[in-house]
């Protein structure tokens, strides 16, 4: 017995993961959608294993616009949920020599993942029912010299979401905002990260588990960085373009 | 970085990788000596790589489950807390088990590790179909009593000296239940509880908590805590609604490190008392949860820390049955005399010896732990040479100090295995901060 259907996008994402065994541990099926889908037959058993549940792997490139109509209506059940874990951190020194690769950072943050919650939206929104799950980042709450490019992009989809969900309010379709600082995962893998500020995937994922079951707007998964984001919000510009931080 | 055991002595040096494909383990290999690494809840320096530590917590996918025989299929990083909670409430728990879940199956199988039932089962080998396993040049052998026999053999209990286990198939038990019908019996001294041991060898699990302050003729004054796995119709009406019992909740962690003077002498023996009061009080049957049973000291996350920043090291050593009752009662005089304590002192009693290098001797194992100190280790050297004097050996995955003579002057079997490292050219690829002091 099914409780319903939650989509990973990005699923080779370490924090994608995690949610989806999250969601299978309470009896959800599961879809998986990554590039390269094959690779992630491990997973599936792995998942299959451990949880009891239905799991299904689908090739998807967030890049690739023009798949993304015939990727959503070819998926055999519509989900409830759909997690976006797309994202590339990119190498910021790099792009600020190679604006192809900048936009490739920023289309991959940004672009690929709007576009596909477009489509979903209006999926959603004919169903009357449905939870879209952006995954941003504390990043795009401010443009720094140290990530401004991946920043940017971040900061574009959090807005998207922001006006998804004041579009979607009153049609029964929610869109939940994560904004997780530090996440050891694989994008961060070699990167000297505080640990006290620096969550588990695992902890993400439980965050968006009960983000899904209150229909939270907003979430910082580490509460410390709402405070430390307020505080790098509110620095004057003037002071700000001189800081390194 | 610094790295160290669950004992969080010694502190060591190690470059840690955290490898997530085979081919990523085999390159690791190419750069040098190295150890894998499990959860870390090993006590010393055992996992801690010299210079290289393979942390293999990536490897931690589950591969297949045969519901028929209850055999799983999984990756050698697949924590045992994930076991239980993805099997139990199918009707299966690990057949052997440490004192604590938060290890993986590869630590499990390195330490070849013992349960509560070791007298009965024999050690966590006895339910390990096979295993996979990387050698020195990066190649992945099957092992098992009838593939590459000897590999498999010296392996189980090899302490990652014969290369990395990547995947393994290993059986659990058949319970009907969540629940362990514990009896507990008071023991006013260390004769009193090997007779109360020896005379109940036919439940599956036993052990003694001793309280080790008490001396003189209360010397091993302990509590025998026997148990079986409990069946439905043995159930309470509240725990029938639950017969597997509900997820265990993660509470209580112990962020800070304690002053180690809060470890004092008075502190233990107040904490021993304790227990051995209360548990008297409550003697005879009673039902008792899965993981309050088994693994009490992991509701409090962290309870490592409680020792303070200098950490503690746990001495635990076999006895043969012979000397048994003479060589405890030694080391548990000494450990009184001296005074500094130990939180935790646990007896259980082994049955037949299996595999080339694993711990386990007929007779008894005590376990102990101490707060490092000015003085510790030179009771500990005082323990040691009352084990040797009485037949007995020491535990690898505890040890994070021994000297390299202590240890051959223990086990006769340690040659081989040093002989059997050169031989295959093991001795050069894979090291620890362990081997290298223990000259492995
Ligand atoms: C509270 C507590 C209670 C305990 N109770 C018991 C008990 O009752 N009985 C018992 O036997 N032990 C007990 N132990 C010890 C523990 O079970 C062992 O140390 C076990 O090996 C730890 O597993 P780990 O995954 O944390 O491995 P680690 O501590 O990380 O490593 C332990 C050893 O296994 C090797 N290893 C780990 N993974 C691999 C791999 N993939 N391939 C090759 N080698 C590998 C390491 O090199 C190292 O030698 C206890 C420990 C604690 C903290
Ligand atoms: N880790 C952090 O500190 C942190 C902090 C804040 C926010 N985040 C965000 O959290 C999300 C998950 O990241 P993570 O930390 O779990 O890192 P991750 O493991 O690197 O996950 C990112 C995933 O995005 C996928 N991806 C990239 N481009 C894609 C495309 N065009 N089509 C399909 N999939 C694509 C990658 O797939 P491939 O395997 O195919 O490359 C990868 O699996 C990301 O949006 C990230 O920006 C992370």
């Amino acid at each position: 017995m099914s409780k319903g259907s939650i989509l990973i996008l990005g699923a080779r994402s370490d924090i994608g993961k995690a949610v989806a065994h999250r969601f299978a541990a309470l009896g959800y099926s599961i879809q998986l959608a990554a590039r390269n889908a094959g690779s992630l037959e491990p997973d599936k058993a792995d998942i299959k294993v451990r949880h009891n549940v239905d799991v299904d792997l689908f090739e998807f490139d967030a890049l690739d616009l023009d798949s993304h109509q015939a990727f959503a209506t070819g998926l055999p059940v519509l989900p409830d949920v759909i997690v976006c874990a797309v994202g590339m951190l990119g190498d910021q020194a790099a792009d600020e020599k190679d604006e192809m690769a900048a936009c490739k950072v920023m289309r991959s943050n940004y672009e690929g993942p709007a576009s596909i919650f477009s489509v979903f939206a209006n999926l959603f929104e004919k169903r009357d029912s449905g939870t879209l799950v952006g995954i941003s980042s504390v990043a795009g709450e401010r443009g720094r010299a140290a990530n401004y490019v991946y920043g940017s992009a971040k900061a574009g989809f959090t807005a998207y979401l922001s006006g998804l969900r004041n579009r979607l309010a009153a049609k029964g379709v929610h869109v939940i905002t994560v904004l997780p600082g530090f996440v050891a995962t694989q994008m961060t893998e070699g990167l000297d990260l505080p640990q006290k500020l620096t969550a588990e995937p695992e902890e993400v994922a439980a965050a968006i588990e009960k983000a899904v079951g209150k229909g939270s707007n907003v979430i910082y998964v580490r509460r410390i960085w709402q405070l430390i984001m307020m505080i790098i919000r509110n620095i004057p510009e003037a002071v700000f373009k001189r800081m390194s931080i | 970085m610094k790295l160290s055991g669950w004992g969080r002595y010694p502190v060591c040096e190690t470059e840690v990788q955290f490898p997530r494909t085979q081919e990523a383990v085999s390159a690791a290999l190419r750069e040098g000596p190295a150890i894998a690494r499990g959860n870390g809840r090993s006590y010393g320096d055992t996992a801690l790589g010299a210079p290289n530590t393979l942390d293999m917590r990536h490897f931690n996918r589950m591969i297949s489950f045969d519901d028929a025989t209850g055999t799983l299929t999984a990756e050698a990083g697949v924590l045992l807390a994930d076991v239980i909670s993805s099997f139990l409430p199918r009707g299966w728990f690990p057949a052997v088990t440490p004192g604590t879940k938060f290890v993986t199956l590869g630590g499990m199988i390195a330490a070849d590790v013992h349960g509560k039932n070791h007298h009965r089962d024999g050690s966590f080998r006895q339910f390990v179909d096979w295993i996979d396993l990387m050698d020195e040049t990066g190649e992945v052998l099957r092992c098992s009593r009838t593939q590459n026999a000897e590999l498999f053999d010296w392996t189980l209990g090899g302490m990652g000296l014969t290369g990395v286990i990547l995947r393994t198939a290993i059986r659990l038990r058949r319970v009907e239940t969540g629940w362990i019908s514990q009896t507990t019996l008071p023991a006013p001294n260390l004769d009193a509880a090997i007779d109360l041991i020896e005379s109940n060898l036919d439940a599956l699990y036993s052990v003694a908590w001793i309280d080790c302050l008490a001396t003189g003729s209360d010397t091993g004054r302990s509590l025998v805590m026997l148990g079986e796995h409990a069946l439905l119709a043995e159930l309470g009406k509240d725990q029938s609604a639950h017969p597997f019992g509900t997820e265990a909740k993660r509470s209580l962690s112990v962020p800070i490190d304690f002053p180690a003077f809060s470890l004092n002498r008075y502190s233990i023996r107040a904490f021993n008392s304790l227990y051995y009061w209360n548990g008297g009080r409550k003697s005879g049957e009673s039902l008792v949860h899965w993981n309050g049973y088994f693994y009490p000291l992991d509701a409090i996350l962290a309870w490592n820390r409680i020792y303070g920043r200098r950490g503690f090291c746990q001495f635990q050593c076999a006895l043969p049955l012979e000397t048994s009752a003479k060589g405890l009662k030694a080391l548990l005089t000494e450990t009184s005399n001296a005074g500094l304590g130990s939180f935790l002192a646990v007896l259980k009693r082994f049955g037949e010896q299996s595999g080339q290098f694993s711990f386990p001797m007929p007779g008894y194992t005590l376990a102990l732990d101490f707060p490092m100190g000015r003085y510790t280790e030179d009771l500990l050297k005082r323990l040691d040479d009352i084990t040797i004097e009485n037949g007995g050996r020491f535990y690898l995955a505890k040890d994070a100090r021994m000297s390299a003579a202590t240890f051959a002057r223990s086990d006769d079997r340690v040659r081989n295995f040093k002989h059997m490292r050169r031989d295959a050219g093991l001795d050069h690829r894979f090291q620890s901060h362990q081997s290298k002091r223990l000259e492995l």
